[in-house]
């Protein structure tokens, strides 16, 4: 399967080709070119699943595929980076999921970014993007993960920042690329600390459950945790700063600068899963070696995804509260990837997460897609401006509700499916957990009625700008095309294809979970009608403490306020100022002092060196008889 | 006569011609087929040193020659390259050219200003093929002395003080490094002052313990050690463009490069033994020098202690004393001098339009200028390590490299250097964030022009070397990495 290789060389060129001829291509070409290379690379995306879960099983296992492998840098006797692409049924997953999400975002941008300047450094931006997040879901090692981790932050931080001119943007990007980098420094420590007692950085080799390859970073213990419990909680670190699980989640909602297609394909779909991705890949290694980590994860993801869907019920920006959301879901696959076991039917964690990571994609995409056809259409992300669309948008409104259906859980969309399996799994873990995760999928289904009555219904708004009017034909038919994918993609058998020791897996519904969850998705959605159908029937006043508490998620809880003055008082303003000073007066003042000590002796000295003979002669007298003296006496 | 020999020869050749040169057409012509001859020569020399080692050379250093020239002292013109030599000879090639382009406008005193680059440029080379002991120390000197009057004629803003301090600093620290060298010849027994032949003599421990801290001290200062690195911001925010360039993309390469050529490699049992006292100052130095850049407002400050955190990772990698961390300490010194020279030559062009270096005093110049705009991203990129860029490349195998010490000292100061990585973003996007993104901060910016060929052509070959250095880096780590297989054998024993 050596043509895989152009599903990463063909954005690449598509990246180098559109960004040297940026300005002299015209709009149309740029969006063409960008366009039909995705379109390629989706073909061959697609052939390539269905080549390799057609004829790569052996014994009821699905192999594991190189089908192309080179060293690009060695480092010392055994380590060496390679590049290369490895086939397996999550990665192959991916590059259906990152491909289809990415043409549909392809060309949804032709109508939305139409006239837009600079639409070919965006569509540049789009194609390196895409090969950056390809080339990390077909890394063969953990260190080329690493380098596509770090491509990825890079477009993301390029993308968020393309109105560039905007403070907002410039901030926003700024704050996404330090705030992940922090956390891939984690993941970098944690990758030194791995490969050096692993001595690899191949996943082939890590997660083959050799137990001899470990045993050194198992023996050896610091701080009351063995180093291999270490490296991969570091690594977990990283994760969880591109996946944006608390309390590394602040880049995200700001994130939400960028152009909104940007949002639903990096921000939605593709990039912030790449956490729950690396989790995946070296789940063999967590759930045999290191359960207590893969334990935290679950605890972090849970935690997350209420705190994430407490702020979405109350945030008005609709980009953001589709943010939070992306949060809290993204919390949901933690969760189903920490509460699952490797064989057999304990399994069902991690196929259920790498099936909610898939119809997530799809709908939240969606979602994103739709939200984007909004503002296209009345200008603003605020909510308050918003009312009444469904008449105006057709199509927008009714591919909206197929996805806000699909986030809430309801049969037969796709999320209902994949959602009723995490639920499932945590309750095979942990009752206390399941119930938890079900509040959290009934806060889902409040927040995303909520939205969805605001925009659609409720009273019109009086539009400044003009009557707001449905999409052109490429925006729209991204968003049937996703609807269609979110109406039938809970119906694939995902077990068959995609477990945790890659075996096959039938899925069966639990209908007392499902029953429950339903019901309870479909209470919320009835209140979130009841508030924002007909804004005119406000609810009665809330009680004070839960106006604190409103107040408090509306400023999301404060983590920013916390962030920022830890990074602006203490490190800039602290430390950094301190250093600066330091180097100024001290060091240097050291330095200035030598001389200023040097030159004033110079000029003490100096009158020595006057030049009178009389003087000379003077104290050569004196400087012999001093010596005659000393002759004489000692 | 060896071919190494061209390297001085050509230098010392354009200077003649410079001589004889009546106007700023011959000045440039000269300079330009000066320059492309050095690339073309350094080229030639990577292409015959692979070929030799393909075919099996396996000498420490390839196409020596030696020459007596004073015969009292034995001191000798002694050439020879290995792996580390040459690809420094073709990165100080590459900016020596970019450079003479960088100074197309260069004005007043076209002429001198050459002149005194070329001798500059002189130093470097017969630093980087000597290796004589006694060699160096005279090229090394010889590269000092242009600086000063570099700066002081042609340099901006407090250009006497600044040139002053450097060169009184780098004097005086080459002064111990002179201690250093002494010592090592006469301790060692050797007959010449060839580091050839001084490391099949080894020196008495006792020795090495104060010679090795003379040597690395000596060489460490023009290496920006910390805390002796306050001539290099100085300095560098008042030298002219090109010798900006110059002198943070290759001069400081010369201390990182003598201290492992010296230093280690001639002491290696005292550089195992103290070394954690000097990792310790140079670990502080990375973070240091980041964190005091991100409070800078003027573009060369920022780069400058960009460097002094770069410059002192490339001590610190060379003090972990490990095979991969000095080939990644050699890769950082290629990988910072590209970026340093690119960041300066920007630097310099966009002062030369602007006339001013404050960020605060620009805004969103990336819709004005949008080559040198985007040409700064990429070198802001480059600099905090974003892959397929060559800082990337250095960094990581430097701490891969660094990780391979697994002492706890050294497990805690890698660990601390690898924060730079994060406070590296933080200056570089504020920078970034402030002058060329955002609105238009001056209303009379909008009459500038972008970058005209000469600069496109500087900045263009040096972003070429950056990518390429970080997209296909096997061949240039595996041509350091050999070089350094008999340095670590004496290490261990």
């Amino acid at each position: 399967m050596e043509y895989t290789l152009l599903i990463l060389l063909l954005p690449l060129a598509s990246f180098v080709l559109l960004g040297l001829l940026s300005n002299r291509l015209n709009h149309k070409t740029s969006g063409v070119v960008g366009t039909g290379v995705l379109l390629l690379v989706t073909l061959l995306s697609f052939y390539a699943a269905w080549n390799y879960f057609t004829t790569q099983k052996a014994g009821g296992v699905f192999q594991s595929l190189l089908p192309f492998n080179i060293p690009w840098l060695g480092m010392g006797p055994q380590l060496h980076i390679d590049l290369g692409i490895l086939l397996d049924p999550i990665s192959v997953m991916m590059l259906v999921v990152i491909s289809t999400v990415s043409l549909m975002v392809h060309i949804y941008s032709l109508g939305y970014m139409k006239g837009e300047k600079g639409f070919q450094r965006y569509y540049a931006f789009l194609s390196l993007f895409t090969f950056s997040m390809m080339g990390l879901v077909l890394s063969t090692n953990i260190f080329q993960m690493y380098i596509f981790w770090e491509l990825v932050g890079v477009s993301s931080y390029l993308l968020i920042g393309f109105y560039y001119t905007k403070p907002e943007a410039v901030a926003a990007s700024k704050k996404a690329f330090i705030v992940t980098r922090f956390a891939d420094m984690f993941f970098l420590i944690g990758i030194l600390v791995l490969s050096y007692y692993t001595q690899t950085f191949d996943f082939g080799a890590l997660t083959s459950g050799n137990t001899a390859l470990f045993q050194q970073a198992l023996s050896i213990t610091f701080m009351g945790a063995s180093a291999l419990v270490w490296a991969m909680a570091l690594i977990f670190i990283g994760a969880a700063g591109k996946s944006a699980m608390f309390p590394l989640h602040i880049w995200l909602p700001d994130a939400m600068e960028g152009p909104t297609p940007v949002s639903a394909l990096i921000h939605a779909a593709t990039m912030v899963v790449a956490g729950v991705y690396l989790v995946a890949r070296l789940f063999p290694v967590y759930v045999v070696f290191t359960p207590e980590v893969l334990e935290g994860i679950a605890y972090v993801g849970a935690f997350t995804s209420m705190f994430a869907a407490v702020i979405a019920m109350v945030q008005t920006d609709i980009k953001r509260v589709l943010a939070f959301s992306t949060i809290s879901q993204i919390g949901f696959m933690m969760v189903a990837l920490g509460v699952s076991k490797f064989e057999g039917h304990g399994g069902l964690g991690y196929m259920a997460s790498m099936f909610h990571l898939f119809t997530h994609a799809m709908f939240k995409a969606l979602l994103f897609l739709g939200a984007g056809s909004v503002i296209h259409a009345v200008h603003s992300n605020e909510m308050s401006k918003m009312g009444g669309l469904r008449k105006h948008m057709p199509v927008t409104h009714w591919t909206f509700l197929i996805a806000c259906l699909a986030i809430a859980g309801i049969p037969p969309f796709s999320g209902f499916f994949s959602k009723d399996e995490i639920l499932a799994a945590t309750y095979q873990y942990n009752t206390g957990l399941g119930i938890w995760m079900t509040f959290v999928a009934g806060l889902t289904a409040f927040y995303i009625f909520r939205l969805y009555f605001s925009i659609f219904w409720g009273k019109e708004n009086r539009y400044e700008h003009h009557t707001p009017h449905e999409s052109p034909r490429t925006m729209t038919f991204p968003l049937i095309f996703l609807a269609a994918v979110t109406l039938l993609g809970g119906f694939i058998p995902f077990g068959n294809f995609v477990t945790a020791d890659r075996s096959e897996y039938t899925i069966h519904i639990d209908w007392l979970i499902a029953v429950i969850s339903i019901v309870v998705a479909v209470e919320a959605i009835f209140i979130a009608g009841m508030r924002y159908q007909y804004p005119g029937r406000r609810l009665k006043k809330m009680p004070s403490l839960l106006q604190g508490f409103n107040r408090a998620a509306q400023h999301r809880f404060y983590v920013d306020e916390i962030y920022l003055f830890v990074t602006k008082k203490i490190l800039f303003n602290g430390i950094s100022r301190a250093f600066a000073w330091f180097d100024r007066h001290v060091v240097d003042g050291f330095i200035n002092g030598l001389a200023s000590v040097t030159g004033w002796v110079s000029v003490k000295i100096r009158g020595l060196q006057s030049g009178e003979i009389q003087w000379y002669a003077f104290v050569f007298l004196l400087g012999t008889l001093l010596i005659t003296a000393l002759f004489l006496f000692i | 006569m060896n071919f190494l020999s061209l390297f001085v020869l050509l230098p010392l050749l354009m200077i003649l011609a410079l001589f004889l040169a009546r106007n700023r057409k011959q000045v440039l012509g000269i300079m330009v087929t000066g320059s492309t001859l050095l690339v073309v020569l350094s080229a030639y020399l990577a292409y015959l040193y692979t070929a030799a080692r393909g075919n099996g050379a396996t000498d420490p250093m390839l196409f020596t020659a030696s020459l007596s020239w004073f015969k009292p002292l034995n001191i000798r013109y002694a050439v020879g390259v290995d792996g580390v030599s040459v690809v420094m000879l073709c990165l100080t090639s590459l900016i020596v050219f970019t450079g003479t382009f960088v100074s197309w406008k260069m004005a007043p005193l076209t002429k001198e200003f050459f002149l005194w680059y070329c001798l500059l440029a002189t130093g470097v080379f017969g630093f980087f093929i000597t290796i004589d002991l006694f060699a160096m120390f005279l090229f090394y000197e010889t590269a000092l002395i242009p600086m000063y009057l570099l700066i002081g004629v042609w340099g901006t803003g407090r250009k006497e003080y600044s040139a002053m301090k450097l060169t009184l600093m780098l004097m005086g620290s080459s002064m111990i490094l002179l201690v250093g060298i002494l010592g090592i010849y006469f301790s060692s027994g050797a007959t010449s002052m060839n580091i050839l032949d001084i490391v099949r003599t080894p020196i008495p421990l006792e020795q090495q313990y104060l010679f090795f801290t003379l040597t690395f001290f000596g060489f460490g200062v023009l290496g920006a050690l910390f805390p002796f690195h306050s001539w290099s911001p100085d300095g560098h925010a008042s030298a002219p463009t090109a010798v900006s360039m110059l002198h943070a993309g290759v001069l400081m390469k010369l201390g990182g490069y003598g201290c492992f050529r010296v230093a280690i490699s001639l002491m290696p049992e005292a550089a195992a033994q103290l070394s954690p006292l000097f990792l310790v100052l140079t670990a502080i130095g990375v973070v240091y020098g980041a964190f005091a850049a991100i409070r800078q407002t003027d573009l060369k400050y920022i780069n400058a202690y960009s460097s002094v955190s770069h410059c002192n990772l490339v001590l610190f990698a060379i003090l972990m004393l490990t095979q991969t961390a000095l080939t990644g300490a050699v890769l950082q010194m290629l990988s910072h001098g590209l970026i340093t020279a690119l960041f300066f030559a920007l630097i310099g062009m966009i002062y030369g339009r602007t006339h001013t270096r404050l960020i605060t005093e620009m805004g969103g110049l990336m819709k004005i200028m949008p080559f040198l705009g985007v040409s700064f991203v990429i070198a802001g990129l480059a600099n905090i390590g974003v892959p397929g860029l060559s800082g990337f490349v250095a960094e990581m195998t430097i701490f891969v490299g660094a990780f391979e010490n697994n002492g706890l000292l050294h497990r805690i100061l890698t660990i601390a250097a690898v924060t730079s990585i994060v406070i590296g973003a933080v200056y570089i996007l504020r920078t970034i964030g402030k002058f060329l993104y955002g609105p238009l901060q001056n209303p009379e910016h909008t009459k500038l022009g972008d970058a005209r060929w000469y600069e496109r052509l500087a900045v263009i070959m040096l972003i070429a070397g950056i990518v390429y250095l970080g997209s296909f880096p096997t061949g240039i780590s595996d041509m350091i990495n050999d070089s350094f297989g008999n340095l670590l054998q004496a290490v261990k024993n």
